[in-house]
């Protein structure tokens, strides 16, 4: 297969590879099998997309096929490559990925009407069975999971047989309608809080889930809006691009200044479920920020960051709340959050100080270690009486911010305290980003022994690092104490850290935007460790669906939802194949196969 | 007095002698060129001067200060920079970061000024900036012709051996190690940047010291030549007096040494 196969024998051309399409569906029958045995089909039923259509239940199985057949038809193409021809044989490969998708829940449902596995497999049950066989006869569940499977794998290998736009027009539909009941709670508050309830009321079912006819409205406006005004958008953004510097930076600051004073206004239209919730995501948001510097930007891989959010929280505490055990000044929180801030800057200095000697593999060890050790000794008998072991720090205060107090059972105050806060931590990236200190940092995530060449000391920035993450993570530890009114030490376990690192992963390491997406899709949708997110129903399957998400996002998109522009492009594998196919270094055939 | 001095320097890596018992100086405003076959311990003598490999015993005094037990970053502060025989750019920084970032030990705003856009912050980023762009511009259109905010790593090979010699000279040193800096050129690249490495010292003011193959760069640059084989000096002097060394001859297989050195990279 090279440049110049198009009229060569057919054996050179890249047909389609039909082992690659038995793999998948095989793998599409696996995953089909374990999502259902993993519980999420039944678990999730409750939850309605479209009202009698389409339950999230049925979602966990039905994308399956559908997404397996799209991603078995599609091929890297290299620079000097045609695409091939697409015809009936890639529908038909599709089709064939999707039955065998379904043809694992067929055969599951064989299983389970046979053989009872319930004890070890707790999922195992007429529930399921019931559910996949859509409440009729088994018989009549599988011929439908047959037509079904075999439709949605079709409709997979057509995303490829039509031109790349309508395909892009397909996706946003779907994704807009999904996005639009996935959102409901917050759509229905934002419009409540606009005296819009009969707009939710025609697009909402009244208990959950979109009406068809709302989500006919919906696919139809996701269809038109693009149509009518996309063109027009494509034009401002030009303009915009190709204004002076000068000029652009105008447009920016409006645009930066009507966004900052609409986000200050939110939280008067929102529900108190809706500001509590982006009170959460925004207390990640901060703590993703913090540890963005840390990994995004110095490439320090902190897995106990976490340790710096509990010393903030319970430093807070001590010094606020009445009910500390060992010293309780009962100071004002203003007050007690710059001494919070310059001592989690010095356990920052003292973690880091041993730690930053160490590289990669065992400096994440060892992070992870003192993550640990942190909660263990805020749980310790010995500190306990200062910490209140496992009992913690109770009646912890509100913020008292002059106008009004800031406090838990009010999460609009809260959101309003995290959004300020949000806003400095986002100031305190940017300008750092684009410092001697951001570059410092930069240059010894890229290669540390020719940064430490280079002039800089390496010790003392990456220390830097570990003091304006831990900071960061201290403000969250503060707000978080002023909002819950209490603390534990299990607020504070490994998972916290965990969960961060993937909200920065996933949205993009090292770019600002990507953190704030990151936590907002992640914490705002799927729910924080202890946080519920929109989908509430989700919080049993977060840890599986976290899991997932970081995996793809490592092997599909490293560089994150949102790209941080320096890092997209060596993270691509097809460039350097390309590169390297046209040196001729490679026999392009032979990765094929491992795509 | 010499501004580099070496004395009986040896470095063992496990029960290899890299480098043994060397001697070795660069007097202020000279270009010296160090040649050996492959493994010679060219690279590695590079690796100690500038701190990355502590010797086993000996000496490396620069300008009358002994640099031993010094880090790397101390010894560019000293005044000596640097390139890698396998070019090691910060790929995903952009060009003009590449350069920012290497005058880091000349500047010192921290994290204050940056928060407040302070008078003196703005500045010296200033300076900071505009000392890059003349250090790219000194490589003609080479550097300055692309969009300065793509990263590093979109640069032609030759690009990015040039982009490290501008990112070394961006540390302000006064001795330049170059490792190999025409390596992987074409012949019309390196003549170029031969004429370049000669502008260093008379524009810059830099002393060089330089690791090269290739002989015909090493006989148009250089004040004196030390040829290293086994880690160890078996001769130094003009260009004419080491290429016609009958022990030089030896080491590169008894061919003369103008043919030979240029493709040692097949030699055993
Ligand atoms: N860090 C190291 N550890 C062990 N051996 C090394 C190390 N660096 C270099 N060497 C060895 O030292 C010798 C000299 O290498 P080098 O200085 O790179 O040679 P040159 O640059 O002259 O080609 C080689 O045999 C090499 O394998
Ligand atoms: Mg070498």
């Amino acid at each position: 297969m090279t440049a110049t196969s198009d009229n060569l024998s057919m054996l050179e051309a890249p047909g389609i590879n039909w082992r690659r399409q038995i793999r998948f569906a095989l793998v599409g029958g696996l995953s089909s099998v374990f999502i259902a045995l993993a519980g999420m089909p039944v678990g999730l039923d409750g939850r309605n997309i479209i009202q009698p259509v389409l339950s999230m239940g049925y979602l966990a199985l039905l994308w399956v096929p559908f997404v397996f057949a799209s991603l078995a038809g599609s091929v890297v193409i290299l620079e000097g490559m045609s695409e091939r021809e697409r015809d009936a044989k890639d529908l038909a490969a599709g089709a064939l990925v999707g039955l065998g998708s379904s043809a694992g829940l067929i055969i599951l449902m064989v299983l389970i009407q046979n053989f009872n596995l319930r004890d070890p497999l707790v999922n195992w049950s007429p529930q399921l069975l019931d559910l996949l066989s859509f409440d009729r006869s088994t018989g009549l569940g599988m011929l439908l999971w047959l037509i079904l499977g075999t439709t949605l794998g079709l409709l997979g290998g057509a995303m490829h047989v039509v031109p790349a736009k309508v395909r892009s027009r397909i996706l946003a539909v779907a994704l807009a309608v999904l996005a639009v009941s996935v959102l409901e709670t917050f759509l229905t508050d934002l419009l409540e809080g606009f005296g819009l309830e009969t707009l939710t009321d025609f697009i909402y079912y009244k208990r959950g889930g979109l009406e068809v006819s709302g989500a006919i409205v919906v696919a139809a406006l996701a269809l038109l809006i693009p149509l009518l005004v996309g063109s027009k958008i494509e034009g401002i953004k030009t303009r915009v691009v190709e204004m002076p510097s000068e000029e652009r930076r105008r447009v920016n600051l409006l645009l930066l200044t009507v966004g900052a004073a609409l986000m200050l206004v939110l939280p008067f239209f929102l529900g108190k479920i809706t500001n509590e919730l982006l009170a959460n995501v925004g207390l990640f948001v901060l703590l993703a920020l913090g540890l963005n510097i840390v990994v995004g930007l110095a490439g320090i891989l902190d897995l106990g960051y976490v340790a710096f959010f509990a010393v903030g929280g319970y430093t807070t505490a001590v010094l606020t709340s009445p009910n500390s055990p060992g010293f309780s000044p009962e100071l004002p929180w203003p007050v007690a959050l710059i001494i919070v801030v310059v001592l989690t800057g010095i356990v920052g200095l003292f973690i880091g100080a041993p730690v930053i000697r160490m590289r990669g593999d065992y400096l994440a060890i060892v992070t992870l270690g003192f993550g640990e050790i942190i909660r263990l000794l805020f749980l310790s008998d010995w500190l306990s009486g200062w910490f209140g072991g496992a009992q913690g720090i109770t009646n912890i205060p509100g913020v008292d911010v002059g106008i009004g107090t800031v406090k838990g059972t009010d999460p609009r105050s809260v959101f309003l305290l995290v959004l300020v806060f949000c806003a400095i931590a986002i100031y305190v990236s940017w300008r750092l980003e684009h410092s001697r200190l951001g570059r410092a940092w930069m240059a010894i995530r890229e290669d540390e022994d020719v940064a430490e060449a280079m002039g800089v000391n390496t010790t003392n920035t990456k220390l830097m690092a570990f003091v304006v993450g831990a900071v960061l993570a201290s403000f969250s530890g503060a707000i978080f104490s002023a909002k819950v009114g209490s603390i534990f030490p299990t607020s504070f376990l490994m998972l916290v850290s965990i969960i961060i690192l993937v909200v920065v992963i996933v949205g993009g390491m090292g770019n600002i935007v990507g953190v704030i997406a990151g936590a907002l899709v992640l914490i705002g949708v799927l729910g924080g460790p202890k946080q519920p997110g929109l989908l509430q129903e989700f919080s049993q399957f977060k840890l599986l669906i976290y899991g997932a998400l970081l995996v793809w996002m490592m092997l599909k998109r490293p560089e994150g939802l949102v790209p941080n522009v320096r890092r997209t492009r060596e993270l691509h594998q097809e460039e350097f194949l390309q590169d390297a196919w046209l040196k001729g270094e490679i026999d392009t055939d032979d990765d094929e196969d491992s795509q | 007095m010499s501004m580099l001095e070496i004395r009986d320097l040896s470095v063992t890596f496990g029960g290899l002698h890299a480098l043994k018992n060397l001697h070795f100086h660069v007097d202020e405003g000279e270009i010296v060129s160090v040649i050996g076959p492959n493994g010679a311990g060219k690279t590695t003598f590079f690796n100690m001067i500038s701190g990355m490999i502590t010797p086993t015993t000996g000496d490396i005094v620069f300008e009358g200060e002994s640099l031993l037990g010094l880090d790397p970053s101390q010894v560019t502060e000293r005044g000596i920079a640097r390139t890698f025989q396998n070019v090691r750019l910060f790929a995903n920084m952009t060009i003009l970061e590449n350069v920012m970032v290497a005058q880091h030990c000349r500047t010192d705003q921290r994290v204050f000024g940056a928060l407040f856009q302070t008078k003196s912050f703005k500045s010296e980023e200033e300076a900071i900036r505009n000392y890059g762009e003349e250090v790219l511009s000194f490589f003609g259109s080479r550097l300055v012709g692309y969009r300065l905010d793509q990263p590093a790593s979109v640069l032609s090979y030759a690009n990015r051996r040039r982009l490290e010699v501008a990112r070394a000279m961006a540390t302000r040193p006064r001795l330049l190690l170059l490792d190999e800096p025409v390596a992987g050129m074409n012949p019309r690249e390196s003549a170029e940047l031969t004429a370049l490495i000669g502008r260093l010292r008379s524009e810059w003011g830099f002393t060089v010291v330089m690791i090269e193959h290739d002989m015909s760069v090493v006989r148009d640059v250089s004040d004196r030549v030390v040829v290293l084989d086994h880690g160890e000096t078996i001769a130094q002097g003009s260009y004419d007096q080491v290429a016609n060394d009958p022990k030089v001859i030896e080491a590169y297989l008894g061919r003369p040494v103008g043919s030979a050195v240029a493709d040692d990279e097949e030699a055993p």
